[in-house]
């Protein structure tokens, strides 16, 4: 029954991904749209305000600053935000909010909101107010999620276009993200989850009267205005501290099925965008088969591991999958299709907590992350992830037959070649040394409080591969509030998010800047079989070349000893 | 376009995107979605008398014989709905294997299990919210007996009523069959009532 579960997912991802990709095309090349006359006035009052003329494109380097500054803006709103949190008006009240929200949390959490990370070092419901969790972070889930998609366009642009010196506007594909996507279909994801079950409402700390005479208290708050678009804007931050997994946030089978929805559709279907955009129907839809398949294989070897039901509770006369963490109503193949979906996607909103995962199990989350969220990935920025690595395997294949390598008739030269092989070393050099440091340091050490060993290793390989891949979810084993793991994941984050942006748009130009080279018989087709083989090839072997030593020294080795 | 320029349009738009994003979105959600499902929004707050009793989306602890046991919490000291988490204990943990062999040799001598008798994992297990409001129903049908002695039912009447609150899967593909612990309490409650003790 798990199986008809995911493959029901798989087959709406890929048949939403179809007019999902259209429309985005649509949209982006500001074509007629259905939603034109509500849209179409508020879209110009925006570009009056903020002074721009949409009619004005940007080259590679502008729309890069653009986008850096539109993400320090936000930063720098948000930190201050939190930083008077305290004093705002509203619920929860003050005796509940016992986590301090100490200078470098506050920094964390808003370099973690404004990169679409939402990695969170602390729990919502006894951190923020609720005006906090509306103000800022409902607020940059949308803003963040939208930039993120405003890059992705642009990058598609890139291929699509010749000798072209610009890739778009940014505050046009920005507030194009905002109000012909995300905002609709927040709207309508939203209420949904209201009527399953999701609150909204802004009431005190409920308390409850309990049948055996006790008294519980029910954290409250305007839930369902975070929880789509937390998923839609692949950011995934909870508004609780057991993120997904709060029978709030996610509150029947169906609500985790929509959710997981809204986190793989759009990513998945920029491959669709892609390849109309650049008229390489054909190659998108590989892509696409890339992704399908990838996400496939982890599925089914998460599946396998925490369906069992763990060896040494086995001895115990104990029967089931592994339920430690998860929720009943989702049971193993909610939970695993969850940790999948939100670990390919770039989204920390996970409902059951992967500490508690088999080694396998978990290593099938850490390595979607650590291989830079190809597979879907995040909003905007999973297309250029898998499009990257596609293009160093463009590369290699090039070398096997022995001609330039071209990919939708754009050359690769050594400077497209660097970029991408850059792009692919980034996220190893970055998270192999933070943990390493973290691993070397007192400061680091202590954060481990739940777990020894080899868990927790993993525990510390995994926070920085979530924090690069710009993905959030964390294993909660790891004491992560401390002035230590506040900054260097922060660091981590703006690296995934600026470093690895940065290289895709330069490369981007180049491309645009280029003619478009006519196909000859030595050309590698981007759209056949034998060069879908190649890149998944391509991304296991950079994959397996970048991480297999320290994957052994983690989940490998716990697996070794079970 | 200078620097200064982009500065500014940078700080219009994240000042204006807010406002739309983080105050007209929530606040027409509001007008909308409380509307449509005012239970939802609320909570899903369970009365009963007059008095708020509970969610229907949150579990709370019961210890009582008279009814069915939700799933161990971690959640603060049980159940504590300011305070939801797992144990995110490692499946080599000791502490974790420690704290089954502990959970189910209580859980078999509740329910007047044998020492080796089988337990459901769902029983045995804390869940990541720690609030789980459900219980599998293999886990369900174990505590019959006890529940139905301990209220001076029939056994019989007992399992037909756990039948009626148990849910199939969502749309019959979706998640898992589930017992929702307070629903199934307050049932039993209704048809027999227990003196406070």
């Amino acid at each position: 029954m798990r199986w008809l579960e995911y493959i029901v997912f798989l087959a709406l991802v890929v048949g939403l991904a179809w007019p999902t990709g259209l429309y985005l095309a649509r949209v982006f090349e500001r074509r007629p749209t259905f939603l034109d006359p509500a849209l179409r006035p508020i879209e110009s009052l925006l570009y009056r305000f903020f002074g721009v003329d949409s009619r004005q494109e940007m080259s590679a380097g502008v729309y890069t600053l653009c986008f850096v500054l539109f993400s320090a803006v936000s930063t720098g709103g948000l930190f201050l935000l939190l930083l008077v949190q305290r004093w705002l008006p509203g619920e929860p009240a003050d005796r509940y909010l016992t986590t301090p929200m100490t200078v470098d949390l506050a920094l964390n959490t808003a370099i973690s909101f404004a990169t679409t990370t939402t990695w969170q070092a602390y729990g919502g419901e006894t951190t923020l107010r609720y005006l906090t969790q509306l103000l800022g972070l409902v607020s940059q889930n949308f803003l963040a999620g939208a930039a993120g998609l405003a890059l992705g366009i642009a990058f598609i642009r890139g291929f699509a276009r010749e000798r072209s010196a610009t890739l778009g506007n940014f505050w046009v594909d920005l507030v194009r993200a905002l109000l012909w996507v995300l905002l609709p279909v927040a709207f309508v994801g939203s209420l949904a989850l209201i009527w399953q079950g999701v609150p909204l409402n802004l009431a005190p700390y409920t308390e409850a009267h309990t049948l055996e005479g006790g008294v519980q208290t029910i954290a409250q708050g305007p839930v369902a205005a975070l929880e789509f678009i937390k998923n839609l804007g692949t950011n995934g931050g909870g508004f609780f501290n057991a993120n997904g997994a709060h029978p709030f946030e996610n509150p029947t089978p169906l609500a985790n099925f929509l959710v997981l929805l809204a986190i793989a559709v759009l990513p998945a279907s920029l491959t669709i965008t892609f390849g109309r955009m650049t008229g390489r129907r054909r190659a998108g839809r590989l892509l696409l088969a890339v992704m399908v398949g990838l996400f496939a294989g982890g599925l089914a070897l998460c599946d396998f591991a925490e369906g069992a039901t763990p060896p040494r509770l086995a001895d115990l006369h104990v029967s089931g999958g592994n339920m430690e963490g998860k929720e009943v109503r989702f049971g193993v193949g909610g939970s695993v299709l969850a940790a999948v979906v939100t670990s390919n996607g770039a989204t920390g909103s996970y409902n059951s907590m992967h500490g508690s995962y088999e080694p396998v199990g978990v290593l099938v989350p850490l390595v979607n992350m650590l291989l830079g969220e190809v597979v879907f990935g995040g909003l905007g920025t999973g297309l250029y992830s898998l499009v990257m690595i596609a293009l160093v395997a463009v590369f290699l294949g090039g070398l096997m037959i022995g001609r330039t390598p071209e990919y939708l008739g754009k050359k690769i030269t050594a400077i497209e070649t660097r970029l991408a092989v850059l792009y692919a070393l980034l996220t190893p050099a970055v998270v192999l040394v933070l943990a390493a440091l973290a691993l070397a340091t007192n400061a680091g050490r202590a954060g481990l409080v739940t777990n020894p060993g080899t868990r927790g290793f993993t525990e510390v390989l995994f926070a920085y591969a979530s924090s690069m891949a710009n993905n959030g979810q964390n294993i909660a084993g790891l004491d992560a509030n401390s002035v230590f793991y506040n900054l260097t994941t922060a660091l981590a984050m703006l690296v995934g998010r600026f470093g690895l942006a940065a290289l895709a748009l330069a490369l981007a130009g180049r491309f645009a800047a280029q003619r478009r080279w006519p196909t000859t018989s030595g050309t590698l087709p981007g759209d056949s079989a034998t060069f879908g083989v190649l890149v998944l090839g391509t991304i296991l072997l950079v994959g397996a070349l970048s991480f297999l030593p320290v994957l052994a020294l983690g989940p490998i080795a716990e697996a070794l000893r079970h | 376009m200078k620097l200064r320029e982009h500065v500014r349009v940078a700080v219009l738009s994240v000042i204006s995107l807010t406002l739309v994003t983080g105050c007209i979105f929530p606040l027409a959600l509001f007008a909308v979605g409380r509307l449509l499902y005012p239970g939802q929004a609320a909570g899903s707050l369970v009365t009963r008398d007059g008095v708020v009793i509970g969610s229907r989306l949150i579990g709370q602890n019961f210890i009582r014989p008279e009814y069915f046991h939700p799933r161990p919490s971690a959640a603060g000291t049980g159940y504590d709905g300011t305070s939801s988490g797992g144990t995110n204990l490692g499946p080599s943990n000791p502490k974790l294997i420690e704290g089954v062999r502990q959970l189910a040799d209580d859980y078999r001598g509740t329910n007047g299990l044998s020492q080796d008798a089988d337990v459901p994992i769902d029983a045995v297990t804390r869940s990541g919210s720690g609030l789980d409001p459900h219980i599998s129903p293999r886990n369900a049908a174990l505590q019959v007996p006890r529940v139905a002695s301990a209220r001076h039912m029939g056994k019989d009447v007992v399992r037909h009523m756990l039948a009626d609150h148990t849910k199939g899967r969502q749309l019959g593909f979706m998640g898992q069959p589930r017992v929702s612990v307070l629903e199934l309490n307050l049932a039993l409650d209704r048809v027999a009532p227990l003196t406070p003790r």
